[in-house]
């Protein structure tokens, strides 16, 4: 079969699109929510891992309920500090990229749908997060919203710190803990599907448009076509 | 005027009546003891109590039935201590209590009308049981006039209103789903008015007590929780207090009943224990007399003093049935399917993406190989 020539320049620049703070905020984040998930797993099915011991000889459970308050409160605080930069971050890192507020949201998301799932040809103009990627991190952010009310509110019984107690509300709001912790217990299969459908796109994009997709969560930079830069400057709804 | 009348007539102290029942200093000393350490009460907490039973006046207490199976009741006057029955039951002025009272028909009612005018701002008004409400509220009668209606006309001049047991609290059994009679706990129909709930199926007989006797002692309410529940006997959880404790910490679980580490007394949380998630004082109190309390005799806490606790289950598995997806479902088991369904979608999608997106890709790869310049392609491409 004749190769065809490609249709468009494909020059490529070299943007720079997430800075330190996001990328780390993202492998924290990744950690944190495996370990979460195992530990959290491992709390609602405990495996019977021993028989015919006496309590005194050990304490593994003990210790993977520790593991999972330690990264519940990892999880906490590197979230903090991403909802800073939302605000207060470069233009691939606002919470425009998550937050239609504009009509280009929407014609871009259209766009993504239609070479992503319709498999029409295309290019992609984005820079940052593409506008479809944008919105499954806002259910993200949902998601993790969701997951810290109550996973707190369920440890508001077991501590008294200050920042436990801040959650103290979250347990009437859903009907008691036998509730909350179901809900906790469900909303860890949310995180385990948006994982798998994460990573798949992530990897789809990587190989469809060859612009260091999944490298720019390592390093930071992307490459993009040229003439994308320039089309952006009317699809920009980031300005 | 008739019921100021009635008011400064001196009544009898508890105590008064103790005496004359024929208990000694003694029980009753012991008697004040054991309900200020149930109260949570300090060394001098003991000298309170003593003093109001001795010198105060019974006080006026009307006790409802509403939708209930008494149970309550019967915790209350098997409550450890015999003083608790004789003298909180039988002789504070119980002046209205269906299941107990000595009249009926008219002069059942007649007494109840007489307390709530007499002493109309000082009753105390305990509730045993919820109030079917909306079209169903007839399902419940008494005398003529609705559980609802009752529970309005005889709520508006209490000094005091408890919620006894989970029927008043949270509506147990009755309200769980459909709720075919709307049954209601009472502080859904009683909005205007603090209302202390003591909830269980049915309460421990001490945490019943131990709240009358406070309110006796201090007259005035004891400290409730964001939810109502005296924290004296609610700020806990089964699970904290629970002798079993230390096995869940070093992960030794009872797998089946007839499991022999259930007779070794390893934790029954993987055989549905609702300890982790329930309030109340069973590890410390336990029941009939300090005697045993459901998990020291092997079963798993049911969660009976929380909310919705019956449609929490099954009572026999730690995760609950999956909101809206009907018995035998899960969330792990409605998880995994959904996780399946995604990464089933997800490989249809690559197969698709390598046949449709082929020539991009193809592209990609020539474009490597033999740089951009159309030209240099052709001939590449002719050489190929
Ligand atoms: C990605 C995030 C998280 C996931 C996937 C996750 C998952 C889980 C799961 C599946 C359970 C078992 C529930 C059950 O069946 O009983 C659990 C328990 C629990 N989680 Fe999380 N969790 C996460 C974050 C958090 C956070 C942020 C907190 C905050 C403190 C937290 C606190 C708890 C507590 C207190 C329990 C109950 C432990 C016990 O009583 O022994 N979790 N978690
Ligand atoms: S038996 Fe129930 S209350 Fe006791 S430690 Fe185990 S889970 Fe907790």
């Amino acid at each position: 079969m004749a190769i065809q020539p490609a249709l468009h320049t494909t020059q490529l620049r070299r943007v720079f699109v997430f800075s330190l703070s996001v990328r780390l905020f993202h492998w924290i984040n990744a950690l944190s929510i495996f370990v979460l998930a195992v530990t959290g797993y491992l709390i609602g099915n405990p495996p019977a891992l021993l028989t015919s011991q006496e309590a005194y000889q050990g304490y593994w459970f003990g210790i993977t309920r520790f593991i999972h308050f330690i990264f519940a409160y990892i999880f906490l605080f590197n979230f903090v500090i991403r909802i800073y930069r939302l605000f207060f971050g470069n233009r691939f890192e606002t919470w425009r990229n998550f937050i239609p507020s504009n009509k280009g949201f929407f014609r871009e998301i259209w766009q993504v749908v239609r070479t992503d799932f319709l498999f029409t040809r295309g290019h992609l103009v984005s820079i940052g997060h593409n506008a479809l990627a944008g919105i499954s991190y806002l259910f993200l952010f949902i998601l993790m919203i969701l997951q810290i009310i109550t996973g707190f509110g369920i440890y508001a019984a077991m501590s008294d710190a200050v920042i436990v107690d801040l959650f103290n509300w979250v347990v009437p709001i859903f009907g008691g803990d036998a509730a909350t912790r179901l809900w906790h217990h469900i909303f860890m299969w949310g995180f385990v599907v948006f994982t798998l459908i994460h990573i798949y796109l992530v990897f789809y994009h990587d190989y469809v448009d060859g612009r260091g997709e999944v490298s720019s969560i390592f390093g930071g930079w992307k490459f993009v076509e040229s003439d994308t830069m320039k089309e952006q400057d009317t699809t920009d709804y980031n300005k | 005027m008739m019921n100021i009348e009635v008011k400064t007539k001196k009544s009898r102290s508890v105590y008064d009546d103790a005496v004359e029942k024929g208990f000694n200093r003694r029980d009753f000393m012991k008697f004040c003891t054991t309900m200020a350490a149930f109260m949570g009460l300090s060394a001098s907490g003991v000298t309170a109590v003593a003093k109001a039973l001795e010198e105060k006046s019974r006080p006026a207490v009307i006790w409802m039935h509403f939708q209930e199976c008494t149970c309550c009741s019967e915790s209350f006057i098997r409550s450890s201590h015999p003083m608790v029955a004789d003298l909180l039951l039988d002789n504070i002025s119980l002046n209205y209590t269906e299941t107990l009272q000595a009249p009926s028909g008219h002069a059942a009612e007649k007494s109840l009308h007489e307390t709530m005018e007499n002493h109309f701002g000082e009753y105390i008004l305990l509730v045993e049981g919820s109030v079917p409400t909306g079209d169903m509220a007839s399902c419940c009668c008494i005398g003529g006039k609705t559980a609802e209606q009752i529970l309005n006309e005889v709520a508006e001049g209490a000094a005091a209103i408890v919620a006894w047991g989970s029927c008043a609290s949270n509506g147990c059994v009755q309200a769980a789903k459909p709720n075919p009679t709307q049954a209601t706990p009472i502080h859904k129909v009683i909005k205007n008015k603090t209302i202390i709930k003591v909830p269980g199926c049915p309460p421990i007989g001490e945490v019943m007590a131990g709240v009358i006797v406070h309110m006796l002692t201090f007259e005035r309410l004891p400290e409730l929780d964001s939810t109502g529940r005296p924290k004296a006997f609610y700020s806990r959880r089964v699970h904290d207090t629970c002798y079993r404790r230390p096995n869940y910490d070093a992960g030794l679980f009872v797998e089946t009943f007839d499991d022999p580490n259930a007779k070794k007394g390893y934790c029954l949380y993987k055989v549905g224990c609702r300890g982790p998630v329930t309030y109340n004082a069973c590890g410390v109190t336990r029941w009939n007399d300090g005697t045993s309390f459901p998990i020291q005799s092997g079963h798993g806490c049911i969660g009976c003093s929380e909310a919705n606790y019956w449609d929490n289950g099954p009572f026999y598995s730690h995760l609950a049935e999956f909101p809206g997806f009907g018995i035998e479902s899960n969330a792990d088991k409605i998880g995994l399917a959904a996780a399946g369904i995604t990464a089933a979608g997800l490989t249809a999608h690559a197969v698709i993406t390598n046949i449709r997106k082929r020539k991009i890709i193809k592209e990609g790869v020539a474009e490597g190989k033999y740089g951009l310049e159309p030209k240099e392609n052709e001939s590449q491409e002719k050489t190929e």
